[in-house]
């Protein structure tokens, strides 16, 4: 592993990009933050910056106005700089595909590193995708 | 004007329940106009809606808003079950009116959490998520999932609540009471959060008629209107409950109305369970008519309306929905006017479409383009005010 990533692996902050999601993920996300599992106790948190991210969350299904947005955020972050999709939307566009505000699934936006799928996803199932993703960077 | 600046909040931030994008004009620390752009969470689904199936449906506009994931399915059943004019059987009836009432419960401690967040209270955040817990691990028992219950269902519900869970779900209420009589004593008589949001952002009685607003936002201007008073859905018209109404219209009459909400709940549920009939939960309905219905829901956040026209196949030709926060933000051009700029936070989350698109703000002056405050710097403007008045009140 390089210097690079492995710094990335202490005390990840994260970065919550909402790409027109139900906001159920969103709360899960909050939720993990929560007293109930509190991550921020291996200094995981939430950032106001994507500049400032080492994990950018992604949730929901890219459409014609975020999209773009998606693109600029991902280009603002500092790499290395490790995409999470989070639910089903943004691992595949779930039922909105055939909508006409659709454009392509979050992975063909920005590169994906990690998937969690769930609708929404469980908060022990988004920390379990997290330390799957850290694991997976130490081989 | 020389002076004005503009700034820009949003578009699309973490927690809302519908994606919007202020743009607040401001004069110094006043707060002058305000623009409100929506769309950027645009998914059709009332288009996609026209393409599924009936039974499918329920599925896509629960995905409406994760928050109100009950509210919009239960109002499209109502909507179906009006146009088919079928009668829902009783213990359905009662099924649907708990879950509908537990998603109140977390859906105004949610907010409760983000209304303590935005003024520089973390610990009302921590505390009221946590307490909202219980409450999702009992729709997770009763439903399968902590959202996205999957409960509704044209002409019935999808699952019946077990007799093994009740004792859950009356614990759960009983455990709920001294917390939210814990939040009344120190959230609602805190001399810092009184100052904070007392006579803050007024929305009068007459400019919330212009508006239009409707849930708490509107019942704590004054207006006395709830749909599950004066349009009786599940089986609100058989349990007792009162209509919690507020005159002063501020944030802080906003607070108190949602937490006497959540006492209103509460009896809700444990009545429904006391009076709970046996017997089927489905009617197991085959074909959908020709005609049209509407159905009307009390969603956390203020009165859902869905609209179904049917020709007789098996999807609906038009499906109109209508959610309460469409209603609710406008108002904000009457309540966010005349605030300061750290006023502004609390105001905009304080009808509840979940303001956390601070962090996302920049402050840029339209002469210079210079940027002066990014997100974070609004939120912390906003507890910096708290601290000065804490430390008034102290010292």
């Amino acid at each position: 592993m390089n210097l690079k990533l492995k710094a990335l692996t202490k005390s990840i902050w994260v970065f919550h990009a909402a790409c027109s999601p139900c906001n159920n993920c969103d709360i899960e996300i909050l939720d993990v933050l929560t007293p109930r599992y509190d991550v921020e106790r291996f200094g995981i948190q939430l950032v106001g910056s994507v500049r400032h991210a080492d994990v950018l969350l992604v949730t929901g299904v890219p459409n014609r106005k975020t999209a773009e947005r998606l693109k600029a955020l991902y280009a603002q972050a500092a790499k290395p700089c490790l995409v999470v999709a989070i639910g089903q939307c943004a691992g595949g566009g779930c039922m909105f595909t055939p909508s006409y505000n659709y454009i392509k699934p979050v992975d063909e936006i920005v590169p994906v590193a990690a998937y969690v799928p769930g609708c929404p996803p469980k908060p022990e199932a988004i920390i379990m995708g997290v330390v799957k993703l850290l694991k997976s960077l130490g081989k | 004007m020389s002076h004005k600046v503009v700034i820009p909040i949003g578009p699309y931030h973490p927690l809302q329940e519908e994606p919007e994008f202020f743009r607040l004009y401001t004069e110094g620390e006043k707060v002058v106009d305000i623009d409100i752009v929506i769309g950027y969470m645009h998914r059709g689904i009332e288009k996609l809606s026209e393409s599924k199936h009936y039974d499918q449906t329920p599925y896509l506009v629960e995905r409406i808003c994760g928050i109100c994931s009950n509210a919009h399915p239960f109002a499209y059943v109502n909507a179906m079950e009006d146009l088919a004019k079928i009668e829902v059987p009783e213990r359905a009836l009662y099924i649907r009116t708990i879950i509908a009432e537990l998603e109140r419960l977390h859906s105004h401690l949610l907010w409760l959490g983000l209304a303590g967040h935005f003024i520089g209270y973390n610990t009302v955040w921590m505390w009221s998520w946590k307490y909202r817990e219980p409450v999702l691990d009992i729709l997770e028992a009763i439903t399968g999932n902590r959202q996205n219950y999957g409960m509704m269902k044209v002409g019935g519900v999808r699952r019946d609540i077990k007799e093994e869970d009740i004792p859950g779900v009356r614990k759960m209420n009983d455990d709920l009471i001294p917390v939210l009589n814990m939040f009344k004593g120190a959230v609602m008589d805190d001399p810092v959060i009184q100052a904070r949001t007392k006579g803050v952002g007024i929305l009068s009685k007459e400019e919330a008629v212009n508006y239009s607003v409707v849930g708490p936002t509107a019942r704590a201007s004054g207006l006395a209107m709830d749909v599950r008073r004066d349009d009786p859905y599940g089986v609100y018209d058989r349990v007792e409950w009162d209509v919690v109404v507020r005159k002063e219209g501020d944030i802080f009459a906003k607070l108190v109305v949602r937490v006497l909400e959540m006492y209103e709940s509460i009896k809700i549920i444990n009545q429904c369970l006391e009076k709970m009939p046996k017997g089927p939960i489905d009617l197991d309905l085959k074909d959908i008519p020709a005609g049209e219905g509407i159905g009307r829901v009390e969603a956390p956040r203020g009165e859902c309306f869905h609209y179904v026209r049917s020709d007789g196949t098996n999807s609906p030709i038009r499906h109109k929905i209508r959610a309460p926060s469409y209603m609710n933000v406008p108002s904000n051009k009457v309540a966010a006017v005349g605030q300061t700029i750290s006023d502004a936070a609390i105001t905009l989350a304080a009808v509840d479409p979940c303001y956390c698109c601070t962090e996302r703000t920049i402050v840029i002056d339209r002469q210079t383009e210079r940027k002066l405050f990014n997100g974070w710097d609004l939120v912390e403007l906003s507890r910096k005010k708290t601290e000065e008045i804490k430390g008034q009140k102290s010292g």
